[in-house]
């Protein structure tokens, strides 16, 4: 039977979840919609539809293109292909207030307009369970930190792309720090000319290299604040 | 005593570095890596490290912006006491600096093209993004451009033409800026005094 008379609906749940795992890999975004939309027919919870095909089919492709295998065009497919299974569950998990585990402000700083990046760890984010306030592109200080002010996230996160735009990111942070708030936030870093040593001499909490790392980092930084504050 | 001037370039700008220093009667060795190290500039750093070691008695010059190897190429430099053409971006080099900062001040959203990229614009740019494969993640990757400038260093029309249509498949508004090659040669011109 070849892929074009493939019915996912006579698939089993195992068999349809390593399908949308293939199919994220290669970006069909029709079929990750139908895959979604089966299985939440199916009586599965939204979150579980959520971890357990798309965020773990993402998780594949992340590391394909860390080794190598797969490169950015594919990726974006990919991406776009969790894009069409997120537009069906996103108001799912909003109307059933399904448990968020943090809540995480990002945006790519002033003077960058580059967003491939950014949207990618917006979504993986989300599917680690992160409610997500996306600012866009090219944000000035007093942006982000109105965000802080008046959504009250755990979590900081700025892009960049252009060696010219990069050290706002130090910017943004001398400000918290003029301001007192600096430490009332986890800032994570990320783009393309980063490095470990940039995001420690600027005062990041952490750099993170791909979409994958940033949502790891940040489960395990908002755990372990919460752990040393005496949160539950 | 140091040898002789050799500049290990991009090979997106080998070719006006080539014409500069011949204009200036210099005895300089352009050396050319490939342009398409633009797409995967990790890779930039080692690439010219090699090429330094392979010259030991020459001296090297840099002709690479920091391309966005955020700063590992400058540092990679610094403790050989080799020299690299200033700028953050190539196309500093044509316009010089200022006025490179003042076309990004006034749109971040410039997607921009030289003689060379625009007369290579299909395999470094259309293929090198896999938009000949992929079509639709155009406006994934230009979706937040506004314009193309072209850069051009020489007065061609068929350069001219091709960055019109590049701009035009990209869905972007087209901007022609002559910069010529005086900018770049004097930046050279100063390094090849020091």
């Amino acid at each position: 039977m070849s892929d074009e008379e493939l019915d996912l609906s006579t698939l089993s749940d195992a068999e349809l979840v390593e399908q949308m795992h293939d199919d994220l890999y290669d970006g069909l975004a029709e079929e990750i919609a139908e895959g979604t939309q089966i299985l939440l027919d199916r009586g599965w919870e939204a979150p579980r539809v959520l971890n357990d095909a798309l965020v773990e089919g993402m998780r594949i492709v992340g590391i394909d293109f860390r080794d190598g295998i797969l490169f950015v065009p594919e990726v974006l497919l990919a991406a776009n292909a969790m894009k069409a299974g997120m537009t069906l569950l996103r108001p799912i998990l909003a109307e059933t207030g399904a448990e968020t585990i943090g809540k995480v402000v990002i945006g790519t700083v002033k003077g960058d307009i580059h967003d491939i990046g950014k949207n990618l760890v917006g979504m993986m984010f989300e599917g680690a369970g992160f409610e997500v306030i996306d600012l866009g592109i090219n944000t000035d200080v007093d942006e982000y930190l109105t965000a802080l002010e008046e959504h009250k996230p755990d979590i900081l996160g700025m892009s960049a792309l252009l060696t010219t735009t990069m050290p706002y990111m130090k910017v943004v942070i001398d400000t918290m720090v003029e301001r007192g708030i600096r430490d009332d936030y986890i800032v994570l870093v990320g783009g393309a000319p980063l490095n470990e040593d940039f995001g420690s001499a600027i005062g990041a909490d952490a750099y993170c290299r791909d979409a994958a790392v940033a949502a790891e980092t940040a489960e395990a930084l908002v755990l372990a604040r919460r752990l040393t504050s005496g949160e539950d | 005593m140091p040898g002789r001037l050799r500049v290990i370039a991009c090979g997106a700008i080998a070719p006006e570095l080539k014409a500069v220093f011949a204009s200036m009667g210099a005895d300089a060795v352009v050396e050319p890596l490939p342009a398409l190290l633009h797409n995967t500039p990790e890779q930039i750093t080692s690439a010219v490290l090699e090429r330094i070691a392979a010259h030991p008695d020459d001296r090297i010059v840099v002709g690479y912006a920091d391309c966005g190897t955020g700063g590992r190429l400058d540092a990679a430099l610094e403790p050989l006491g080799v020299e690299r053409i200033p700028g953050a971006h190539c196309y500093e080099f044509f316009t010089g600096g200022p006025a490179f900062a003042a076309l990004h001040e006034e749109d971040p959203g410039t997607f921009y093209l030289t003689d060379f990229l625009a007369r290579n614009f299909d395999a470094l740019v259309w293929r090198g993004l896999g938009l000949d494969r992929h079509p639709g993640l155009r406006d994934t990757y230009f979706g937040n451009y506004r314009r193309l400038v072209f850069l051009s260093q020489r007065d061609r029309d068929e350069g001219v033409s091709a960055a019109r249509d590049a701009a035009d498949r990209l869905g972007l508004e087209f901007e022609h800026v002559r910069t010529g090659l005086q900018p770049l040669t004097i930046t050279l011109s100063r390094l090849v005094a020091s």
